[in-house]
């Protein structure tokens, strides 16, 4: 059951990274990759919601799996992110790709916590 | 260039030549797919999006059924999630130079592979949120290198494979693809 509710919430994950990103990058023309930025981000906020509201109350391990491992994880990504970072520094932008790598990291746990703490005040 | 197909000129928003060229999104460009009488835009995006749905449940279950069996204790460094970052980077290396730079291949490899299965497999909320468990049960030191050390081996890990596969696959014919071997970032003509 764990791993069908992890296939559906990659089912809708994945596509939902694609179309979020290419939503985000047809809407500007700078070479910080945004839309990685912020499906990451958005990944960070829901991961954190859960991670909050199962610390606060219960939450069943279907709801667990399906919003974790399946939908935040899978809507996140590292390979692209990391590539991204190198591609900005390989084309010049070596700016840009030090301020991608250090603000998705901050910028990450900050939503994080933001998450966690605004499930914990909605569930506790 | 090396991977661009005669046959299927990349649309002015999705070229499939290069990293410059490319729109920011390189895991998402997608070229155009090869022309089939009948099959509408809306055809071609279901495919793009049913590819990457299926290439991200193989990179999920993947994640997935290496954390069930290597789980991490909760306050120990988390060395599942680090090690399927520094994979999936390394391996998305070897992708985006064979895709991009060596190789003409279907329209649909990139985002099943590129998008689906490795941007599936590996994870960016898991790692922050792995940090923030850390942070939260007083291991802030073993968080702040856990950071550290994955954002450094990824980057790391990605280089490596880029300039190793660069290295290691030639182009296919001389003197249309550049040089790899000279250190030029990109490696192919027409970026300047």
């Amino acid at each position: 059951m764990t791993w069908v509710m992890v296939l559906i919430g990659a089912v809708v994950g994945a596509p939902l990274r694609y179309l979020t990103d290419r939503a985000v990058q047809s809407r500007h023309d700078t070479v910080f990759p945004w839309g990685t930025f912020g499906v990451n981000l958005a990944a960070c906020a829901g991961l954190g919601l859960l991670t909050g509201a199962a610390t606060a109350t219960t939450v069943p391990q279907a709801v667990q799996h399906l919003i974790g491992p399946g939908l935040c994880a899978t809507l996140s990504t590292y390979s692209t992110f990391s590539f991204e970072t190198l591609r900005l520094a390989e084309t010049g932008a070596k700016y840009f790709a030090a301020a991608n790598a250090v603000v998705s990291v901050v910028a990450g746990l900050g939503t994080a916590y933001v998450g966690v703490a605004l499930a914990q005040s909605l569930f506790g | 260039m090396a991977c661009e197909d005669p046959k299927n000129p990349p649309a002015g928003d999705s070229p499939p030549t290069g990293w410059k060229a490319e729109p920011a999104d390189p895991d998402t460009a997608v070229a155009p797919l090869p022309h089939k009488p009948g099959r509408t835009p809306r055809r071609e995006q279901a495919d793009i999006l049913l590819v990457i749905a299926a290439g991200g449940v193989l990179g999920a279950f993947a994640r997935y059924g290496a954390t069930l069996i290597w789980p991490t204790p909760a306050t120990g460094f988390p060395w599942t999630t680090f090690l399927i970052n520094v994979t999936g980077c390394a391996a998305m290396g070897v992708l985006m130079v064979l895709i991009t730079e060596r190789l003409t291949v279907h329209p649909l490899v990139r985002p099943f592979l590129g998008t689906g299965v490795l941007g599936g497999y590996t994870t960016f909320s898991s790692y922050i949120l792995d940090a923030h468990r850390l942070l939260e049960n007083g291991h802030g030191g073993t968080a702040l290198l856990y950071l550290a050390a994955t954002l450094t081996a990824a980057l790391a890990a990605i280089w490596t494979t880029v300039g190793l596969t660069r290295l290691v696959v030639r182009p296919r014919s001389a003197g249309t693809a550049g040089e790899p071997a000279t250190g030029s970032p990109t490696g192919q003509e027409g970026r300047a």
